[in-house]
């Protein structure tokens, strides 16, 4: 046995009192802080659910097809939204989708400026780096319960454990992207006497965006795979549709509803990637090495 | 530094008075030691501090392509980015067109790098993501201009430097050659009075680099600017300086003009270059010849003809006239002139006597260890 040295009973005792307090008087404010958030998902689902199956199915393979100009990408997109619709899982895929894409927007909202300081101060990335530790390593549900307990089960809780699990790659290569840009570029860029918004603007961030998709492509994986522990708070699509496969014992139901999850999966994936090495094509990093 | 001497540097484009840079954690213990006169290596193994640039003074004279040479690690890269201060100075002082660039603020600095030096790198330094027309136009940009006005400056350069029809070509898809063009045309654009060269024309190949060097002469007789122009190569050196200077550890070796290096090395170290160098070429006629009308020669060759120019001419001749412009016979020589200023470090060579006399200022060589001589120096732009 670990010798007991101190008592962290009143530790312990003052999270939890704490916590209580902050549900007890301030779950009104946080939850008006936190609506906007609601207001945008909201807005996505209701607009993924209300347009047509075929005008979504248009709009991704037209995707597609501008990532690639290949006719492979297009076909693999089409078979993956018809084996949604197919299935029976097309609603459950829309609102999968809106909380995915949600969290995303939001992540890229927050996690590139946060980079982008990061990639000026060393300060800050000493600081910011281990809370990015944190949000990726420490069990979510140890974050989901109390979110649940402010917030009420539901949607938002939902969306802020997403988005927490799920911005961390995006602040790190936004970081990473910014701080790597060729140095002889941005020695010429100050030269000839640029600020450092026009650096930043004009020679960072382009130069940094193949980076910064990348982190974009891993934000929207992570947000995929947090779907059915979001579901198990109210987050409803397809999470849920697997919980109640598992809870009903029913094989099929989980089997095809996960299926519908790596299917989203492969689609945004490939899409996002696509993106970046066309992105990278472009800028010149890729072709000829 | 007095009033005097100030007046005095702005007829200098770029001044540098006693210009040290350390590298390092603790400069300014580590100048003092170098101050008290402790070797750079001593400096080095007490403070951990590396001695960058070493009480470097350059007075460079406006319409001269002004080259440092010297080996990597010899400080030259450092050196010429004081002058726009991407790298700031442990001590010294730094006057460009007339105005101390160490006491400019965060917006003058930008100002002054946006309206008067511009620069062109070894590595290219090109916008990736942006056509070979964006590229040209970038300091333009950033200086603020339109786009229409941005980009017709830019047309009329890069068809100057011959790229003419590569506008929407992106960088990657040119040569190392080209590339370098385009470098050099952004800098053009600028249209300041200063361009600064960081071993622009290392990274080329050999018959590329020497077309890009036949091309930097010919803009400069056209637009007559003041190059600051770095490189490791001594023959390139020879070809486009009007003066050169010579750094090793830091610390200037030489200066002066081609012919004065090569007749006369300052010290082994400049000497050693000097030794794998085709003199022929370097060494001009009018500096070891005799002067004077003296007797009428069958033959006469003009003042700026080389060494390698009149040899041939003395398979039929005993002595060959050198003549002004205008004609007019200012000297003359003979083929024992020539191989003696050809062999004289030549290595293995014997002591010889002195060279035949030369005009006075021209044979002195000039080194400039200490800034009160350094302030003595002028320009002689050819």
């Amino acid at each position: 046995m670990f010798p007991e040295f101190i008592d962290t009973r009143p530790l312990r005792r003052a999270v939890d009192e704490g916590l209580n307090w902050v549900v007890r008087n301030w779950s009104d404010e946080l939850e008006a802080a936190a609506s906007p958030l609601l207001v945008l998902l909201k807005a996505i689902e209701n607009l993924l659910v209300a347009m047509p199956w075929w005008l979504i199915i248009a709009i991704l393979v037209g995707i597609a097809w501008l990532a690639t100009r290949r006719w492979q990408l297009p076909v693999v997109v089409l078979a993956s939204l018809l084996f949604l619709g197919v299935m029976d899982l097309w609603t459950d895929a829309m609102t999968t989708m809106a909380l995915m894409i949600a969290a995303t927007l939001t992540a890229i909202v927050v996690s590139i400026p946060v980079g982008v300081w990061m990639s000026r101060s060393l300060r800050v990335r000493q600081l910011v780096t281990p809370v990015l530790d944190l949000m990726q390593t420490l069990p979510s549900f140890v974050y989901l319960i109390p979110t649940v307990m402010i917030f009420g089960p539901g949607k938002i809780p939902a969306l802020i454990a997403t988005i927490v699990y799920a911005a961390p790659p995006l602040v790190r290569l936004s970081d990473l992207g910014l701080r790597t840009v060729d140095p002889s570029v941005m020695e010429a860029s100050r030269a000839f006497g640029s600020d450092p918004t026009q650096r930043l603007f004009g020679v960072q961030i382009p130069l940094a965006l193949p980076t910064i998709l990348a982190g974009i492509n891993q934000t929207t994986m992570m947000a995929l795979a947090m779907v059915v522990i979001a579901s198990m708070i109210g987050a409803g699509g397809l999470g849920y549709q697997v919980l109640q496969g598992i809870g009903r014992l029913e094989v099929s139901r989980g089997l095809f509803a996960g299926l519908g999850i790596v299917v989203l999966a492969i689609v945004f994936d490939r899409i996002t990637q696509s993106f970046g090495k066309q992105l990278q094509a472009r800028i010149g990093l890729a072709e000829g090495r | 530094m007095t009033d005097a001497t100030h007046n005095s540097d702005s007829e200098y484009a770029i001044a540098m008075r006693g210009v040290t840079k350390i590298f390092g954690e603790r400069p300014h213990a580590a100048l003092a030691l170098l101050h008290a006169g402790h070797a750079k290596a001593e400096v080095q193994a007490q403070t951990g501090n590396v001695v960058g640039l070493d009480d470097v003074s350059l007075d460079i004279a406006r319409g001269q392509i002004f080259v440092v040479m010297g080996l990597s690690g010899s400080g030259k890269s450092t050196l010429i980015r004081h002058v726009n201060r991407l790298i700031e100075p442990t001590s010294g002082e730094i006057v460009v067109n007339g105005t101390d660039v160490l006491k400019m603020s965060r917006d003058e600095l930008r100002r002054f790098r946006r309206t008067q030096v511009t620069m062109v790198f070894q590595k290219f330094g090109l916008l990736p993501h942006r056509s070979v027309l964006d590229n040209v136009a970038y300091g333009l940009e950033v200086r603020g201009l339109g786009r229409r006005q941005r980009l017709d400056g830019a047309a009329k350069w890069i068809e100057t430097v011959g790229l003419a029809g590569y506008e929407n070509s992106r960088p990657r898809q040119l040569s190392g050659g080209q590339q370098q063009r385009v470098g050099l045309a952004r800098a053009l654009a600028m249209d300041t009075d200063i361009i600064l060269m960081d071993e622009a024309f290392s990274a080329l190949d050999p018959l590329i680099r020497s077309g890009m060097q036949e091309q930097l002469i010919q803009l400069q007789q056209e637009l007559n600017k003041t190059i600051l122009f770095i490189t490791h190569d001594f023959d390139e050196a020879l070809k486009i300086g009007d003066r050169i200077a010579v750094l090793k550890d830091g610390a200037v070796q030489q200066v002066g003009r081609p012919e004065e290096i090569v007749l006369k090395p300052a010290n082994d170290h400049v000497e050693e270059f000097v030794r794998d160098v085709n003199k022929a070429r370097a060494i001009k006629v009018r500096s070891i010849m005799e002067r004077g009308a003296g007797e009428g020669c069958a033959v006469a060759v003009p003042m700026e003809a080389r060494c390698e120019d009149v040899l041939p001419l003395f398979a039929e001749h005993q002595w060959v006239g050198v003549a002004d412009a205008s004609g007019q016979q200012v000297g003359r020589i003979t083929a024992k002139q020539v191989i003696r200023a050809l062999a004289r470090h030549t290595p293995g060579s014997v002591a010889l006597p002195e060279a035949p006399p030369r005009e006075p200022e021209r044979a002195q060589e000039r080194p400039i260890r200490s800034p009160a001589e350094s302030g003595s120096i002028t320009a002689e732009a050819g």
